[in-house]
């Protein structure tokens, strides 16, 4: 009897928390706008993930072509060629792997550290507050680009200290988004009543106050992912970014500028797959906010 | 007198001093406040809006923010030890466990993006031996207990009605056997009925874990309920203390009676409301003699000049006011209706 009544209790349990999840999901789904962006993103998810094992990188990607220079998009080549000869449809979608991981990662890196450093500044106040959102300030002041036109012209053009510098550039913004959001939830009473329940600070931090301040961090994030894939796109442009002949958007729209007027199709391609990324990462980044907060279930 | 007799006192606080140090002035919260709560007992604090009720039960918690707020002197003692003295470590060991706080509004003081078992587990888990899934059974047993059924535990704050809200938060007040608890105006925030309910409720509690009780409120019909001993506090003092019977049969302190006579009068439905003249002093800028004086019926010349000592009228009562000194304090001065 005993035994039945605690497997029952078990299953209740497991069963709430799936559940949770599921509602997350139900919410999700509810918010069409937020489910196109979603279908978008795990689509280009999968293009970056298959097209390098579905194109061999040397033979189809970089091989320059020079009897087929900026052919029109036609069966062979539905997106063109452009002026060395090669596929823009597979460049275009191979550079997806490149693009989405460096925004990704560099992201990862930036809402890491600023979550850190923005929710000891916005719960502690104060001196550390003072301290931290100085330097952070003083980030902020540097223009993005030019920091990491900065950084990548000291240590070196390759994919690791192009990260860096979208880092380091990034981090600041986090930290003021935490910060702010952080500040508005400390002094509510649930908080208080935390601290009377003698919870330590990190505890709180972490269960009551970054729970509470998720929905500006999750806007800011995937607005944050998309800011990178366009500032690489940009370093690309004038030749900081990616190194060459690796395809990325922005160095792609960089080589085709001299062909605008005759060859528009060149330019056109990546800048629409940029355009696509970045409109679905914020259309999803939307509906995650509402679909997370169960207020407004 | 009183203080001879060793009492068993779950909490005892003397001679407390509280200041807000803010840009615009020293705001004196609490001018060397006296209490004592004993053990299974319930002491009611009463006073107006900004007396120092709420900075009273806070400082049992050592949780006056800070800054602005020092405590400036005196001792607060929990089971005989001075918890001023304490590490923050100890402090939070204490929080929670052995005393705990009900916050006056529930609508705000549960955290919206968690379910409320999870809540009141996290109390549990931090106190306590034993994992999660132990914790979240005994949140699910504490929320039946105070009526709410274990299967709505997954469910968050803004699904729960305003009263069952305030029962999770006594839920949540009360899941560690705490040796005191600090109600601030618990019912406040509920409408008649549903106060009614919680205030039966916590009677119930109070006397099945023997628990102390501070009831801060502004409302005498409450305290009449359930209190024990009453404190009346007015500017961040004590004016007046003494048992149920004491202070509500032989009122003695002026703002007593004019809290006795800001009550409607079931009997007497014609009756107009007699409210205190005036209002609380600045606590910046408090009166050189009794704080009360400017607003007294029946202030004299030495209450602009003087403080006024404490007299007793027995063990248990004692008023801070000129209008008594130790051979008329048996005859009430003051007229309440």
């Amino acid at each position: 009897m005993n035994n039945v009544s605690a497997v029952k209790e078990n299953v209740q349990i497991s069963v709430k928390k799936k559940s949770q999840i599921a509602d997350i999901w139900k919410r999700l789904c509810r918010n069409k706008t937020a489910v196109l962006g979603l279908v978008i993103v795990i689509l280009l998810v999968l293009v970056g993930i298959l097209s390098p094992i579905i194109f061999d990188y040397e033979t189809q990607v970089i091989k320059t072509d020079y009897s087929n220079t900026l052919q029109p998009p036609s069966a062979a080549h539905p997106f063109g060629t452009d002026e060395l000869g090669r596929d823009i449809l597979i460049r275009t979608l191979y550079a997806t792997s490149t693009s989405l991981s460096i925004g990704v990662v560099t992201v990862i890196v930036a809402l890491a550290i600023g979550l850190v450093l923005g929710s000891a500044a916005g719960y502690f106040g104060g001196k550390v507050d003072m301290i931290i959102m100085r330097i952070m300030d003083i980030f902020l002041a540097i223009p993005g680009t030019l920091l990491a036109i900065c950084i990548v012209a000291s240590l070196g053009n390759s994919i690791i200290n192009l990260v860096i510098a979208q880092a380091v550039a990034a981090t600041p913004k986090f930290a003021r988004v935490v910060r702010g959001a952080v500040m508005t939830v400390r002094d509510s009473e649930y908080v208080e009543a935390a601290r009377a329940i003698g919870a330590k600070d990190a505890t709180i931090i972490f269960h009551d106050v970054l729970p509470n301040s998720l929905a500006p961090i999750i806007v800011q994030t995937t607005l944050e992912v998309a800011s990178v894939i366009l500032s690489i796109a940009g370093l690309s442009f004038i030749g900081l970014g990616i190194p060459a002949p690796m395809p990325e958007w922005g160095a792609m729209l960089s080589a085709s500028r001299a062909y605008i007027r005759d060859y528009s199709y060149m330019c056109m391609f990546p800048g629409l797959a940029i355009m696509i990324t970045i409109l679905s990462l914020n259309l999803l980044g939307d509906g995650l906010r509402d679909a997370l907060d169960p207020r407004l279930r | 007198m009183s203080e001879d007799i060793k009492k068993d006192l779950t909490a005892e606080i003397r001679d407390l001093v509280v200041e807000f140090r803010t840009d615009y002035g020293v705001v004196q919260a609490l001018n060397g406040l006296e209490l004592e709560i004993e053990r299974g007992k319930t002491l009611g604090l009463v006073g107006e809006t900004g007396a120092g009720k709420t900075t009273t039960g806070l400082s049992l918690l050592r949780l006056i923010p800070n800054p602005p707020g020092v405590i400036v002197s005196g001792s607060i003692k929990l089971d005989g030890k001075d918890i001023l003295s304490m590490s923050d470590k100890e402090m939070q060991a204490i929080r929670g466990k052995t005393v705990a706080m009900i916050f006056q509004d529930p609508m705000t003081s549960l955290d919206p993006v968690m379910t409320v078992e999870q809540q009141i587990a996290e109390v549990i888990k931090l106190h306590e031996e034993g994992g999660q899934a132990e914790a979240l059974k005994r949140a699910r047993e504490m929320l039946e207990l105070v009526g709410i059924p274990g299967s709505r535990g997954g469910e968050y704050p803004h699904q729960f009605s305003g009263g069952m809200k305030q029962r999770v938060v006594i839920a949540m007040a009360l899941a560690c056997n705490p040796e005191l608890l600090i109600a601030d105006e618990p019912t406040t925030a509920l409408d008649v009925t549903i106060q009614a309910q919680v205030l039966e409720m916590m009677k119930g509690l109070r006397e099945k874990y023997n628990t102390s009780m501070l009831m801060i409120t502004h409302d005498l019909g409450i305290v009449a309920e359930i209190c024990d001993k009453v404190s009346v506090i007015y500017a961040g003092r004590v004016i007046e203390h003494g048992t149920l019977e004491d202070i509500f049969k032989n009122t003695r302190h002026p703002y007593t009676e004019g809290l006795f006579n800001s009550l409607p009068n079931l009997e007497d439905r014609q009756a107009e409301l007699k409210p205190i003249k005036g209002l609380m002093p600045d606590p910046s800028n408090l009166p050189k003699g009794c704080a009360f004086c400017p607003r007294c019926d029946y202030a004299m010349d030495i209450c602009e000049t003087q403080k006024p000592g404490r007299t007793y009228r027995n063990d248990t009562h004692y008023v801070e006011c000129h209008l008594y000194n130790k051979d008329n304090i048996h005859e009430g001065k003051v007229k309440s209706r």
